[in-house]
């Protein structure tokens, strides 16, 4: 059991460095944003694995949820500063689904 | 010396404000380009060249002297686990006296609101001033006082979105509100509670769209549960402090560990950072979004 749950720890961990770094790297800035939202949620799980629950609802809410929203907000604002579009090319078909 | 001539001087080239600006690449995006952007393009125009070198070089010894600060520091700290004579004593203090002082089962809630509450108001004042800063920018008022028509598919009548939210939002609200109010027993606290709250406000301004969002919190009832958490911290806090150090009894007492009125002052206090986390949130999401309440 104890194995099991190093096993989960050690594979969280990884998957929180990959995620990190591919929001730090992700071209286009859609796909960053869900990335940075997921990087939190896989962390508020590691908190929850460390035996700190605080930081864990904390970092759900706040990481995971609300600021992924205010990301995409500002997103779509940025999109529609420069005339319609996101840096991204399909930046407007992106815009519509992402509201919510 | 005029502003530009200082300007000039410190950066050891001349900036030329009142040079034409080139015509952008395309004349659609130069249209619609605000007039407060001309000018910050026109003094990276103006200086882009030498300043992006020195903001480089800059930015590099910045970084290696941050990090090789840092760096030392954490090698000279205690070794983890060994010299714990003088590493734990606060650690142990709070672990073994912090229910006896405070009240609170939840060792969290009674150091963050308890043992280190001023740094808690400093972060709600910090909170406060952000979403003081982006009301302040964003908000459409004055000259550009109509309200920006998003161009975006309105979402806010699909019946499926509106169910799901019907199902799920009482759940979190309620959610949120143990976190609040049980702060001082179990995990949670002014913070994730009022996280919490916040997002079930965004759920439903985003679920049920203009005419139902405005109703949730206008503009006043931010103002007035804001300043009137962030004065109910700073009195509480106030007394509790110079009833502590003064060493006079306090009307508020600790109560039982693990009762829901106990712990003093700690509840009262997660309600008004929660209140104002969750104004804060729900406030930006509503300033980004609409840029009105």
């Amino acid at each position: 059991m104890a194995d099991f749950t190093e096993a989960i720890k050690a594979a969280l961990l990884v998957l929180l460095i990959i995620s990190a770094t591919a929001a730090a790297t992700a071209k286009k800035t859609l796909p960053a944003i869900i990335i940075f939202s997921s990087f939190s949620l896989i962390m508020a799980v590691v908190w929850a694995l460390l035996e700190s629950p605080d930081l864990a609802i904390t970092e759900a809410a706040v990481g995971a949820g609300v600021s992924g929203v205010l990301f995409f907000m500002a997103y779509r604002r940025m999109g529609m500063m420069s005339g319609g579009k996101g840096d991204d090319e399909n930046g407007k078909e992106d815009d519509d689904e992402h509201k919510g | 010396m005029s502003i530009r001539d200082k300007l000039s001087a410190l950066l050891g080239f001349d900036i030329d404000f009142d040079a034409p600006v080139p015509p952008r690449k395309t004349e659609t995006a130069a249209e619609q380009t605000p007039d407060e952007w001309r000018f910050s393009r026109r003094i990276m125009r103006a200086g882009g060249r030498r300043l992006g070198a020195i903001y480089k070089i800059l930015g590099v010894i910045c970084s290696v002297v941050l990090m090789s600060t840092l760096l030392l520091t954490v090698a000279g700290m205690p070794r983890y686990g060994v010299d714990q004579e003088y590493m734990d004593t606060v650690t142990y203090e709070y672990i073994s006296h912090g229910m006896e002082y405070t009240g609170a089962v939840n060792i969290v809630s009674g150091i963050i609101l308890e043992y280190r509450a001023f740094d808690t108001l400093g972060e709600s004042f910090v909170l406060f001033c952000a979403v003081s800063c982006v009301l302040a920018l964003l908000r459409a008022d004055g000259a550009d006082s109509e309200p920006e028509r998003v161009e975006y598919r309105d979402i806010s009548c699909d019946p499926i979105l509106r169910r799901t939210m019907r199902a799920v939002v009482p759940i979190v609200l309620l959610y949120g509100a143990y976190v609040l109010l049980f702060g001082h027993l179990s995990p949670g606290g002014g913070f994730s509670g009022g996280a919490v709250i916040g997002a079930a406000l965004i759920m439903i301004a985003s679920a049920y769209g203009e005419d139902v969002s405005g109703r949730i919190l206008t503009e006043r009832v931010f103002k007035t549960v804001t300043t009137c958490a962030l004065s109910f911290y700073c009195l509480g806090k106030s007394y509790t402090f110079y009833t502590g150090a003064n060493g006079l009894h306090s009307v508020i007492g600790n109560g039982t560990p693990g009762n829901i009125l106990s712990a003093g002052l700690i509840m009262p206090l997660n309600v008004a950072v929660g209140m104002v986390v969750a104004c804060t949130i729900y406030g930006m999401y509503r300033m980004i979004g609409q840029r009105r309440f």
